[in-house]
């Protein structure tokens, strides 16, 4: 234990709250050796579904249903279509989309032309300007069935963070080769150095009287594409 | 700040919000009284209990996740300077700025030294429990920095001039009609005829808070998890709020508490189950945040970390206590806790309420300053089936008793009533026969009750029927009426 006497001034506060752990330990100074494997805890829960690949896009459908995200399944061919009648639908004019959002199926061009919408590539779009569009469209890298969960790792094709977050409709293309069934294969798919988003479902509070509103400050409307191989 | 090294300092007295203006059993008469408050809680705490328990129902791992969560949280307290150190190394090497605060005091110091220097008059936040635990608002105003909440109940709490009342529903002692009239009186720009229906109170909440978040400058964050291994942060969150906070501006502060390291990256599959679930009664909650460090061209380009001690070190040394500092902030122990759901919070005098916060509270500050807390339980077990990382919430309460009887006991020269009669009692029970004469001369005691109660006995022992009926002792020892039954063999 460092007594009164050794501690000055110069103690910095990093200093002085590792020695207070070392204490509150019961050994004086830092281990001399890392701590044993992470690995060795109890992991008896789930790591992998078990669903086949079917069933599993019908509980991803019905789990993003379940927290009000429009939902629709298209195969590749019919994937513009199914975009420009999405964005129609919801009177989205001015779409920003990410650079890189290359998806099989999906003709930027024609998608414009069928939805008379303006699409608008981000260059690095100020706050103020992603408030003007309408809508975003997005890819994503992984999405969870069991929980209805897409996940944004900002890679090409699902841009900066700002972008799916300003404009108050996202429109997200999912593949059917992105899905998994539970949280540790997403967890096991992603890379954590990347700025990662979670979302499930549009934003919402409980906070009045813990009624469920949806669509407080992220996009109000949330619409998913899945798009599978078979249909 | 004391920074003695001789037993780890508690949190400061005189910053922040760890200790009531009252004890426990004052607050919470008072609150009893309020019979809208009660209403409000009880609806509240019945709704989301429910909503849990059908979502818990659901995974058929419910029991091994909590047995992971448990173990990881163990195994990171066990070994907190290893990851806090690896955590440091991690942030610092992808461009974030670590710091490290004893207290409520040297945070505030720090975050405000840290607001000046990016020349910010004004900062957004995101709900953070911990800033409300060093009063970091307080702190910024003096300074002439106006910090904005922006999660709707934080915001409800402060235009509404109060205190948050509850971990994950800030503002769940208020009902619609009170939340309209505050947005009437306080909200600049609020449009007068605004209804009380919960999707118009969270418009208009949106439309004020749209351009703050827009022209933000510096955000400051509270953070979930942060990972060792990787240097990633974690904010779970549902509105929105969060990723704008965390997302828009060119400088963001996150500020948490040491315990909230955990070791690697894939312990985030653990608690990313067990924390929606707990908490909000989903199998996940709208938005969750990670980043790690700095990432160019994408959110903050300047990323601060100020890792809080303010009497945690002090909680590490109990051995018993220190499974606290475990505590996922999912607040499923409030709603479920029969004393919280009709008290509510602010009667536990601390932003830490309910259950949990009757054990983590005592031990921030020393037991000494939140002396009633640990008695503010009937020790029914509830809070302990529920916790998502098995916090035996009982058996800490029945630990800081004592802490607080033996150290009440060394500070008085007196016995205090309790330490005679339990003196006596060891004495009576030490010997067969003087416990048996003990309990046939109980029996005067028939004559202080009318039937099998006794509603009035006089000081010292008032204390006990002041709020309850004791039962009077009964007509026959259980010696006798053995002996009596076996034919007059004992």
């Amino acid at each position: 234990m460092v007594e009164g006497q050794e501690r000055g001034h110069g103690v910095t506060p990093r200093e002085e709250v590792l020695q207070r752990i070392h204490n509150a330990l019961g050994r004086p100074t830092a281990p001399a050796a890392p701590p044993p494997s992470p690995g060795e805890w109890p992991r008896g829960y789930r790591t992998a579904g078990s669903l086949p690949a079917g069933q599993l896009t019908g509980l991803l459908a019905q789990r993003l249903a379940d927290y009000r995200t429009h939902v629709s399944r298209c195969s590749p061919l019919r994937l513009t279509a199914v975009a420009a009648d999405a964005l129609a639908q919801r009177g989205a004019r001015r779409i920003v989309v990410p650079p890189g959002l290359e998806v099989t199926g999906l003709d930027l061009a024609l998608l414009a032309e069928r939805a008379d919408a303006e699409l608008v590539t981000d260059d690095g779009l100020s706050p103020a300007e992603l408030d003007t569009a309408d809508g975003v469209i997005t890819g994503a890298a992984v999405v969870i069935a069991e929980t209805g969960t897409i996940v944004l790792d900002a890679s090409p094709g699902q841009g900066r963070r700002a972008i799916s977050l300003i404009p108050d409709y996202h429109l997200c293309i999912v593949h059917a080769n992105q899905i998994v069934a539970l949280v540790p294969e997403a967890i096991a798919r992603l890379t954590p150095a990347r700025p990662l988003t979670w979302v499930s479902g549009p934003s919402a509070t409980s906070d009045i009287e813990l009624n469920r509103v949806e669509g407080v400050h992220g996009p109000r409307t949330l619409e998913v594409i899945i798009v599978t191989p078979e249909q | 700040m004391t920074g003695t090294f001789l037993g780890m300092p508690t949190a400061p007295r005189g910053v922040g919000h760890l200790r009531g203006a009252e004890p426990f059993p004052a607050a919470a008469r008072r609150a009893l009284a309020d019979s809208q408050l009660r209403r409000n809680l009880a609806k509240a705490t019945s709704t989301i209990r429910a909503k849990r328990a059908a979502v818990v129902a659901e995974l058929p791992d419910w029991e091994d996740l909590r047995a992971a969560g448990q173990a990881i949280r163990t195994h990171a307290m066990t070994h907190l300077d290893h990851y806090l150190v690896q955590l440091e190394e991690q942030v610092t090497s992808r461009g974030g700025v670590v710091h490290w605060a004893r207290d409520a005091a040297e945070a505030n110091r720090l975050i405000t030294g840290l607001v000046r220097q990016a020349g910010a008059a004004e900062v957004v936040k995101v709900k953070s429990i911990v800033t409300d635990e060093i009063g970091l608002n307080d702190a910024l105003a003096a300074a002439g920095i106006t910090a904005h909440e922006t999660d709707l109940a934080e915001l409800i709490v402060q235009l509404g001039h109060d205190r948050p009342s509850h971990i994950l529903v800030p503002a769940i002692h208020r009902n619609r009609a009170e939340i309209r009239e505050i947005f009437l009186r306080e909200m600049a720009g609020v449009d007068p005829g605004l209804t009380d229906s919960p999707a118009a109170l969270t418009a208009a909440a949106r439309g004020y808070l749209r351009r703050r978040f827009l022209s933000a400058r510096v955000g400051i964050s509270g953070a979930n998890f942060a990972v060792a291994e990787t240097g990633t942060l974690c904010v779970v969150e549902s509105e929105g709020n969060g990723r704008m906070c965390l997302t828009l501006p060119e400088t963001l502060i996150t500020v948490m508490g040491i315990e909230k390291v955990i070791p690697s990256w894939r312990d985030l599959e653990v608690f990313l189950q067990l924390l929606p679930r707990s908490s909000t009664g989903e199998r996940m909650n709208p938005y969750t945040s990670m980043w790690t460090g700095i990432t160019p061209g994408d959110g903050p380009q300047h990323v601060h970390l100020v890792l809080l001690d303010n009497g945690r070190t002090a909680a590490l040394a109990d051995e018993t206590g220190r499974q606290a500092l475990h505590c996922i902030r999912c607040s499923a122990c409030l709603n479920v806790c029969p004393v919280y759901e009709r008290v509510g919070g602010h009667a536990y005098g601390s932003v830490y309420p309910g259950p949990i916060g009757a054990i983590l509270s005592p031990q921030l500050t020393g037991v000494e300053d939140n002396a009633s807390l640990p008695y503010a339980s009937s020790l029914c077990g509830a809070c302990y089936q529920v916790c998502p990382v098995k916090i035996d919430i009982p058996s800490v309460l029945v630990h800081l008793r004592a802490r607080h009887v033996e150290q009440a006991a060394a500070a008085r020269r007196m016995p205090a009533p309790e330490a005679v009669t339990m003196a006596a009692a060891a004495w009576v029970m030490a010997s067969p026969r003087r416990w048996a004469a003990t309990q046939r001369a109980s029996r005067v005691g028939r004559l202080a009750g009318r039937g099998d109660r006794i509603r009035w006995l006089p000081p010292p022992l008032s204390g006990w029927t002041a709020a309850r009926d004791a039962p009077a002792p009964p007509a026959q020892t259980f010696r006798q009426w053995w002996k009596a039954r076996n034919g007059g063999t004992a």
